[in-house]
């Protein structure tokens, strides 16, 4: 049974867990304040969400695929696959913090402004306090796709639980899938659930 | 007396698609210190513009507003506004923000020290017939209409601007709850002594709290005249709202006796 593999699922569950940690960290510091950006840029905001819409559609074995010839950012390994982690992340972290602060209340928006706060001071203390639920939102749901499309990152040295998934398939062992599964989507139901449970902290209603 | 806000020769266009739509024209009065003005006038009348240029939420497109003798395109922006007290119908509180926090956030900004904040706080709270203790750490939504909008003048009472602004305050507030801030606001004003710019439709609003009513008609300024004169004005529009107010006369003049 899969008690061979106990070590080593500890392992490769570590690895998984440093994957989305580091790319949810790289996507939320990118995706926030590009996010912020575009509320007081309308004009880029087609091109950006174009953009992000757009990485959002290629199939995620291609885009890792896609990084590996690319100088810097690509090769094989970790960083080619939070890489990639990260482009998947940015759209539903940008998209939310877009809607999330245009949502604000005119009306509230406007008496901040009379009120004669900077732009600055509106963006913190008025701004940013009323869309927190929705950008956690963005952040909560970019955090579990990116818990299952990082079992991808083994198939380009990535490491993580995927490399169970990869070996099971090669070798047919449904055991050894079932190694790399269950512990990934375990991580996600805790992921959402611990998530759920910040935003309800953050935000008493 | 001296004017506090002065308009002139003030014009506001807004680009369309069809061309450019005339919102003000060649606008021209002074709101004298101490006084209410009213601007009277009806939804598109541009009233609610002409009060957004004096607190720069919007710049004019011709003429100058000038606020204690300054163009308000001179001023900074964020000095003219925290010199300029802003009430808006209840939608303008800030619902993260206790009443405390939505009363003293411009003196907080402007550094006062917070002991001296929290005075102010509960010295505003005391005038505007609201219990400190009970009221301070409540949110907007846990208060009624007619307490959101005391909180709403508190505020902009906060930092001592000398002149206040008002768009349509009281406009959602049921009648009963309405009349009874219309009282307070006349008591508020002897208590405050401020100098302010009232926009309403409502024409016993006008003729109730207004030193002056400025009739506004298409974009354009039609009287400017104290209440008493308001009420023998002979123009169309000025017997239009006149007439709203004397409904209930007319229709008990028709009524067939029994």
């Amino acid at each position: 049974m899969l008690t061979g593999l106990s070590s080593e699922m500890v392992a490769r569950t570590l690895e998984h867990l440093e994957l989305v940690l580091v790319a949810m960290l790289v996507a939320a510091a990118i995706g926030i304040p590009v996010g912020v950006g575009l509320t007081r840029r309308a004009g880029l905001r087609g091109p950006v969400m174009g953009l992000a819409n757009v990485l959002q559609t290629i199939p995620s074995l291609a885009l890792f695929g896609f990084l590996i010839p690319v100088p810097l950012i690509g090769g094989i390994g970790k960083r080619t696959a939070i890489v990639a982690l990260v482009l998947y992340a940015l759209l539903p972290i940008l998209r939310n913090t877009l809607v999330g602060i245009l949502g604000v209340d005119a009306a509230v928006r406007e008496s901040a402004v009379a009120m004669g706060m900077t732009d600055w001071q509106v963006l913190r203390e008025v701004e940013l306090p009323l869309a927190t639920r929705t950008i956690l939102a963005g952040v909560r749901v970019a955090t579990v796709t990116t818990i299952g499309t990082a079992t991808i990152a083994a198939a380009i040295g990535g490491g993580g639980l995927g490399v169970f998934i990869f070996r099971g398939i090669s070798t047919v062992d449904t055991n050894q899938i079932l190694a790399g599964a269950i512990p990934a989507a375990m991580i996600a139901v805790a992921a959402d659930e611990g998530l759920g449970w910040l935003e309800r902290k953050l935000l008493p209603v | 007396m001296s004017a506090i806000v002065e308009f002139r020769g003030v014009g506001y266009t807004v680009e369309q698609a069809a061309g450019s739509l005339a919102i003000l024209q060649d606008l021209n009065f002074a709101v004298e210190a101490g006084e209410t003005l009213v601007l009277l006038g009806r939804s598109g009348s541009g009233k609610t513009t002409a009060l957004k240029l004096v607190n720069r939420l919007l710049a004019p497109k011709g003429g100058a507003v000038l606020v204690e003798g300054k163009a308000t395109v001179e001023w900074d922006p964020i000095r003219l506004r925290r010199r300029t007290g802003y009430v808006i119908q209840e939608t303008g509180l800030f619902p993260h923000f206790t009443v405390a926090e939505n009363i003293g956030l411009v003196p907080r900004l402007e550094g006062w020290p917070a002991e001296r904040v929290r005075r102010r706080v509960d010295e505003l709270l005391e005038g505007m017939g609201l219990t400190p203790g009970e009221f301070r750490g409540r949110r907007p939504r846990e208060l009624s209409g007619g307490q959101r909008q005391r909180v709403g003048v508190a505020r902009a009472l906060a930092a001592d601007p000398p002149v206040l602004l008002f768009d349509e305050p009281f406009g959602a507030l049921d009648p009963v709850t309405r009349f009874d801030l219309q009282q307070q606001f006349l008591g508020w004003r002897r208590t405050f002594g401020k100098t302010a710019l009232f926009v309403t439709h409502d024409v016993r609003e006008a003729l109730m709290l207004g030193t002056r009513i400025g009739l506004m008609h298409e974009g354009k300024l039609e009287m400017l005249v104290a209440p008493e004169e308001f009420k023998r004005g002979t123009s169309a529009e000025a017997r239009a709202f006149l007439a709203s107010l004397d409904w209930r006369m007319e229709s008990d003049a028709h009524r067939p006796k029994q």
